[in-house]
C-alpha cells in the first residue's frame, strides 16, 4: 500500500509515458531503421545501408528545398518576431479597439491553411488578385506575380505564413509586457528614461524567455510546413518552392520510394533537434540553477 | 516669474497633448495597416463566397456581391446530388465534432494530470521523462504517418475516427503537458506541501486544490488543442479515408476537384464554413487565451 | 431502357450468379462534373445488383492524394476492395504481396477477356508473370490530342498541325494578333503530358520506346532530346503568364472560351467540351497532334487487393464483372470521353473524336506506334517517372538550357533507378 502511495506519481505519468515511447520514439526508430533499406512501394526490412542518403543527397530537388527551408524560416522568424513585437507592443498601448484589434491579427491561426490557401493563391494570382485589382483601378504597370515565378514563389510562402502565425507571436508577447511590473517601469520614468529606453533597454531584454519560446515555435512551424506550400504553390512552379516536408511526403506515397523519404525525414529530426537540444539544454539548466 | 513658468508650463504641455495625439495617430494608422492585412483574405472569402460565378468573372477581388446569392453555401454543405465522386462537407463536419470534443478532453486532462505529478510530487528522473516529453512536440509528423497507419491497422482502428482520436492524443499529450507543467511549476509548492501533510492524497490534491485553479492554463489547452485537432489535415488524409474523414480532408476535395469552370464560389463558402468554429472559439475566447498566456505558461 | 435490361439480367443472371450481399469499397479520384456522372454509372449498376457500395473520393488531379490514402491503408492491412489503380504499379503491388490470391481472376476467365481485350491492354491487367488477371480496365485514353477552338482557328485561316513545325508557325500567327497560342496550365503532371507528346512527334515511336519504356539512359542524354527540350522552350513562350499551377481544366476553359486557341491534353478533355454542351467540328477541332502514327495510351483501371470477408470478395467480382460489361463500358466513356477498352463495343453512339481515336488505335497498334503514356504512369517505376517528370518541370519553369536539361535527365534517371 505504501508502495503504491509512493510511486503513485509514476504510475499515473506512466500510460502517457509508455504512449509517448512507442508512438514517437518507437517510431522515429522505425523510421531511422527503414532509411536504411531499401524500400520502394511498401516497406521492406533488409539492411541495405547508408546510400538513401547519398541518394538524397544527390538530388537536386533535395536540394532546393533545403535551401528553401532555410530562406523560409528565417524570414519567417524575423519577421513573425518583428511584427509581433511591434504589434505587441503597439497594443500594449491601452487604446479602446484592442479586442478587437488582438482577435483580427490572432484570428489566422485559427484557420487551416487548407482554408486560407485558396484565398491567398487567388490574391497572388496575376491574373486573377491583386495584380489584376490593381490594373483595374488604374495602376496598369504594377505586377505583382511572385506566386508563378520559380524564383519568388518561396516568398509568397513567407508571406501567407507570417500572416497565419505572426498574431500568435504577438498573443505571447503581449503576455509577457503585460506581466512585466508597472513599479519598474514608473520607476525608470521617473529616472527620466524616454518611453522608447523603456522599452528597448528594459522590457526587451525581460522578454527573452518569451523570444526563445517565440523562436522555438516557430522553428517547429517552419520545419512542418506542408500544408502551406501545398495549398499556395504545391511546390511550384516546377519545383522551386519545394520544401522538406513536401519532398517527403511525396516521396514517399506518391513516388514509392519510401526508403528515401525515411532519411529525408531523419534529416528534418536532425535540423530539429540541432536547434531545440541546446535550448532544452539552456532551459533545464536555467531551472537548476533557480532551485 | 511663476506666471511665466505656468503658462510655458501650459504650452509645453499643449505641445505634449499635440504630440500624443500626433503619436495616437501614427499608432492608429499603423495598426490598421496591419489589420488590412490579416483582415483581407478572411474579406475575399467572405465577399467570394456570396457571388455567383459571373460577378466573379467580371467583377474584381474586391467587388461586393450583387445580392446575398446562397447557392454556393447549400451546395458546399450538401454537395450536388451525385451519388458517387460528390464532395460536400455536411458528414465530415459532424465527423471532425465526433474527433476533437473527445480528443480534446482526454488530451487536457491527461497534460494536466502529467504536469501536476511533474511538478508537485518530484521523483527522480522527473526532468528526464519530462524532457523526453518536450522534445516529442518537435517530431516531424510526415515521419510517422506510415509506422503509425501499420500500428493502427494492427490495433483495428485504422479508418475509424476512434484511431484519429488516438492519434491526435498522442501526439497532442506532448504540448499539453508542457503548457500544464509550465504552468504548475510556477505555483507556490507550499499549498500542495500543507495538503499533504495534513493526510490528502494525491488525486485529491489534485481535484480539491490544482483544478479549481487550473482555469487559464486549461482554456490555453483547450484552445491550442481544438484549433490543431479542427485544422488538422495530415493525419486526417492519412489514417482516415472516405465517409470517416474529417472536415479539412473534405474541404482539400472540394478545393482539388476541378471542372472547366472552377467553382471558386462554393470553394470560399466551404472554407468558410470549415473555418468556422475554430474562428468563433478565437473571437469568443481569445481574451481568455491572452490572460492564460499571461499566467505562465509559455514564457518558460 | 437501361434500367429495364439490367433489371432483366439481373432477373435471369441471378440463380446462376448471386451477388446479393456483396459490398465493395472504391477508392477513386473521380470528383470533377464530368467524372462524377460517369462514375455514377458504375455506382447505380451495381446498386441494382444489390451491390453496397462505398466511396472513397480523395481529390487531386493525377491522383496523388489518393496514392497517399492508399499506401497508408494497405500498411495498415485494410486495403480497400478496389482502387483507381494503372500500369505497372499494379505489377508493383503484386510483388510486394498485396494482391494475391486474384479474387477476380474466376471471373476473368469465366467471361473470356482475354478475348475481349487486346493482348496490350490485357498485360497491363494481368498479375503473377501474366498469368491471372488482378484489374479491370475501364477504358482507354489517348494523351496525344490537341484541342482547338473552331472559330480561332477558321477566323485565322489555321489547320490542324500536321507537324510541329506547322504548330509553331501558326502559334507566331495567333501571337502576333494577340491570341494566346497554348492553353497550358503548368504543373509537373502537364508539363511531363506535353513533354511526352512532343517526344513522340520529335523523337519518333522508336525514340520513344528507347526512352521512356526501356529508359536506355543514351537515349536519354542523346541528340534528339536536345531538339526535344528545344521544342518545350518554344512551346512555353506560347503559353501565358498566368499558367503555373493552373488545373487543367481550366485551360480547357480557356479554350472553349476563345481566349486561347489550342491544348494539349488527353482526351478527357472532351469530357469537359460535352458537359458544356460543345461539339466536334461545330464548336472545337480535335486532332492527334503530330506525329508518326503514334498514339499515346493510358488505361484507367480498378485493381483489386487481397481481402477478407466474403462479402467483399463477392463485391469485387461483381465490380470486375460490370466493369467489363457493354453497356457499362459504352456508357462510362461517353461521358469520360475515352473509348471503351473491350473490343466489340459498338462506336456508333460516340462522337467523331471517339471514333478517330478507335481508328487511330487500330492503325498504330499495326504500324508500331502504340506506346503506353509515361506521364501518367503506364510505364517506367513511378521513382523514374518522378525524376524524369522534375526535370522537364524545372526546365519548362526556368531558363534552364536544352543541354543542361539533358544532362540532368539522364542523371537524374540513372540515379532513381
Amino acid at each position: 500500500m505504501y508502495w503504491l502511495k509512493r510511486n503513485l506519481p509514476r504510475l499515473v505519468i506512466a500510460p502517457s509515458f509508455g504512449v509517448i515511447a512507442w508512438f514517437v520514439y518507437g517510431f522515429i526508430f522505425w523510421t531511422i531503421y527503414i532509411s536504411f533499406t531499401k524500400s520502394k512501394l511498401l516497406p521492406k526490412y533488409e539492411f541495405w545501408g547508408i546510400d538513401q542518403y547519398f541518394r538524397l543527397w544527390s538530388m537536386p530537388r533535395w536540394h532546393v528545398a533545403v535551401e528553401n527551408l532555410f530562406i523560409f524560416t528565417i524570414l519567417f522568424i524575423i519577421l513573425c518576431v518583428f511584427i509581433g513585437i511591434v504589434l505587441a507592443i503597439l497594443l500594449d498601448q491601452k487604446i479602446r479597439a484592442e479586442g478587437f484589434l488582438r482577435t483580427v491579427y490572432l484570428y489566422p491561426m485559427a484557420l487551416s491553411f487548407i482554408v486560407t490557401g485558396t484565398a491567398w493563391r487567388w490574391i497572388l494570382n496575376p491574373s486573377l488578385g491583386l495584380e489584376k485589382f490593381a490594373h483595374d483601378i488604374g495602376f496598369e504597370t504594377f505586377t505583382f506575380d511572385w506566386l508563378v515565378t520559380p524564383g519568388m514563389s518561396i516568398y509568397t510562402i513567407v508571406i501567407a505564413g507570417v500572416w497565419q502565425s505572426s498574431g500568435f507571436i504577438m498573443a505571447i508577447f503581449l503576455a509577457g509586457l503585460r506581466s512585466v511590473d508597472d513599479e519598474i517601469i514608473k520607476a525608470a520614468k521617473i529616472d527620466g528614461a524616454g518611453i522608447v529606453s523603456v522599452y528597448t533597454k528594459i522590457i526587451l531584454p525581460m522578454m527573452r524567455p518569451v523570444f526563445m519560446s517565440a523562436i522555438v515555435i516557430l522553428v517547429h512551424l517552419a520545419i512542418k510546413s506542408y500544408d502551406l506550400v501545398i495549398a499556395l504553390t504545391a511546390g511550384g512552379p516546377g519545383i522551386s518552392s519545394d520544401m522538406p516536408a513536401v519532398f517527403m511526403t511525396q516521396m514517399a506515397f506518391h513516388r514509392s520510394e519510401i526508403g528515401l523519404a525515411s532519411a529525408s525525414a531523419i534529416m528534418m529530426f536532425l535540423t530539429v533537434s540541432a536547434i531545440v537540444v541546446p535550448y532544452l539544454y539552456s532551459e533545464l539548466k536555467r531551472e537548476d540553477d533557480r532551485k | 516669474m511663476t506666471e511665466n513658468n505656468i503658462q510655458t508650463y501650459k504650452e509645453l504641455e499643449k505641445l505634449s497633448n499635440k504630440k500624443k495625439l500626433i503619436y495616437r495617430w501614427i499608432l492608429f494608422i499603423i495598426l490598421g495597416i496591419f489589420a488590412l492585412y490579416y483582415i483581407t483574405p478572411l474579406y475575399v472569402m467572405i465577399v467570394t463566397s456570396f457571388k455567383t460565378m459571373e460577378e466573379i468573372r467580371q467583377g474584381n477581388l474586391f467587388s461586393l456581391p450583387g445580392s446575398l446569392n446562397l447557392t454556393s453555401w447549400d451546395v458546399a454543405w450538401n454537395g450536388q446530388g451525385f451519388s458517387a465522386g460528390d464532395v460536400y462537407l455536411k458528414t465530415y463536419f459532424w465527423n471532425s465534432v465526433k474527433l476533437v470534443v473527445p480528443a480534446v478532453i482526454i488530451s487536457t486532462i491527461l497534460g494536466a494530470i502529467n504536469g501536476y505529478a511533474l511538478t508537485k510530487w518530484r521523483f527522480k528522473g522527473d526532468s528526464y521523462i519530462f524532457l523526453l516529453f518536450l522534445f516529442g512536440t518537435f517530431i516531424p509528423y510526415q515521419a510517422i504517418l506510415l509506422p503509425m497507419s501499420r500500428t493502427l491497422g494492427f490495433m483495428g482502428i485504422s479508418n475509424s475516427i476512434y484511431g484519429l482520436i488516438l492519434v491526435h492524443v498522442v501526439y497532442g499529450l506532448c504540448f499539453t503537458t508542457l503548457f500544464c507543467r509550465n504552468y504548475y511549476i510556477s505555483i507556490s509548492d507550499e499549498i500542495v506541501k500543507a495538503a499533504r501533510i495534513d493526510g490528502a492524497g494525491f488525486f485529491k490534491i489534485f481535484f480539491k486544490i490544482m483544478l479549481p485553479i487550473s482555469a487559464p492554463i486549461l482554456v490555453v489547452t483547450v484552445i491550442w488543442q481544438f484549433t490543431m485537432i479542427w485544422n488538422d489535415f495530415l493525419f486526417g488524409a492519412t489514417f482516415t479515408f472516405g465517409e470517416e474523414a474529417p472536415i479539412q480532408v473534405a474541404l482539400n476535395n472540394m478545393v482539388l476537384t476541378s471542372s472547366s469552370v472552377k467553382r471558386y464560389n462554393v470553394d470560399m463558402a466551404a472554407a468558410i464554413i470549415a473555418g468556422f468554429p475554430t474562428l468563433i472559439v478565437y473571437v469568443l475566447a481569445g481574451k481568455y487565451f491572452i490572460r492564460g498566456l499571461t499566467a505562465g505558461s509559455v514564457k518558460g | 431502357m437501361k434500367k429495364i435490361i439490367i433489371a432483366i439480367l439481373a432477373m435471369v443472371l441471378a440463380p446462376t450468379l448471386s451477388y446479393a450481399g456483396s459490398k465493395a469499397e472504391v477508392l477513386h479520384w473521380w470528383t470533377s462534373g464530368g467524372e462524377a456522372k460517369a462514375l455514377q454509372v458504375l455506382k447505380d449498376d451495381f446498386a441494382a445488383q444489390g451491390g453496397e457500395w462505398k466511396d472513397m473520393p480523395v481529390a487531386g488531379g493525377g491522383g496523388d492524394a489518393a496514392m497517399q490514402t492508399l499506401k497508408a491503408r494497405i500498411v495498415a492491412n485494410d486495403a480497400p476492395a478496389a482502387a483507381q489503380i494503372k500500369g505497372p504499379t499494379i505489377q508493383a503491388y503484386d510483388r510486394e504481396g498485396v494482391v494475391a490470391p486474384y479474387n477476380i481472376d474466376a471471373v476473368a476467365k469465366a467471361e473470356g477477356w482475354d478475348k475481349l481485350l487486346s493482348k496490350q491492354v490485357a498485360d497491363h491487367m494481368k498479375c503473377d508473370d501474366g498469368k491471372a488477371y488482378c484489374a479491370a480496365p475501364v477504358n482507354i485514353h489517348r494523351i496525344d490530342w490537341f484541342w482547338a477552338n473552331k472559330k480561332v482557328l477558321d477566323s485565322n485561316g489555321i489547320k490542324m498541325p500536321s507537324s510541329w513545325a506547322e504548330f509553331n508557325a501558326a502559334a507566331d500567327k495567333l501571337q502576333a494578333k494577340g491570341i494566346i497560342p497554348l492553353a497550358h496550365g503548368s504543373q509537373p503532371w502537364q508539363d511531363a503530358t506535353v513533354f511526352e507528346a512532343v517526344a513522340l512527334g520529335i523523337g519518333g515511336n522508336d525514340f520513344y520506346r528507347k526512352a521512356f519504356v526501356d529508359a536506355d539512359v543514351a537515349t536519354l542524354g542523346g541528340s534528339t532530346m536536345v531538339k526535344i527540350f528545344d521544342q518545350m522552350r518554344k512551346l512555353k513562350g506560347y503559353t501565358d503568364a498566368g499558367s503555373p499551377g493552373r488545373d487543367w481544366n481550366v485551360a480547357t476553359g480557356m479554350v472553349m472560351e476563345g481566349k486561347a486557341a489550342f491544348q494539349l491534353m488527353g482526351d478527357w478533355a472532351k469530357g469537359e467540351f460535352a458537359a458544356a454542351g460543345l461539339k466536334p467540328d461545330v464548336d472545337y477541332y480535335c486532332a492527334a497532334t503530330p506525329s508518326n502514327n503514334g498514339y499515346l495510351y493510358n488505361v484507367d483501371s480498378f485493381i483489386f487487393f487481397k481481402i477478407k470477408g466474403k462479402e467483399k470478395v463477392e463485391g469485387q467480382k461483381l465490380l470486375a464483372s460490370l466493369i467489363m460489361g457493354k453497356e457499362f463500358q459504352k456508357v462510362f466513356n461517353i461521358y469520360k470521353g475515352s473509348i471503351p477498352a473491350r473490343l466489340d463495343v459498338p462506336m456508333d453512339d460516340f462522337d467523331k473524336c471517339a471514333k478517330k481515336s478507335n481508328s487511330d488505335l487500330n492503325t498504330a497498334a499495326a504500324k508500331g506506334g502504340l506506346l503506353p503514356s509515361f506521364a501518367h504512369g503506364m510505364t517506367l517505376e513511378l521513382g523514374v517517372k518522378g525524376a524524369i517528370q522534375d526535370v522537364v518541370t524545372e526546365h519548362f519553369n526556368s531558363n534552364m538550357s536544352s543541354q543542361d536539361a539533358v544532362k540532368k535527365l539522364s542523371a537524374a534517371v540513372k540515379a532513381a533507378s
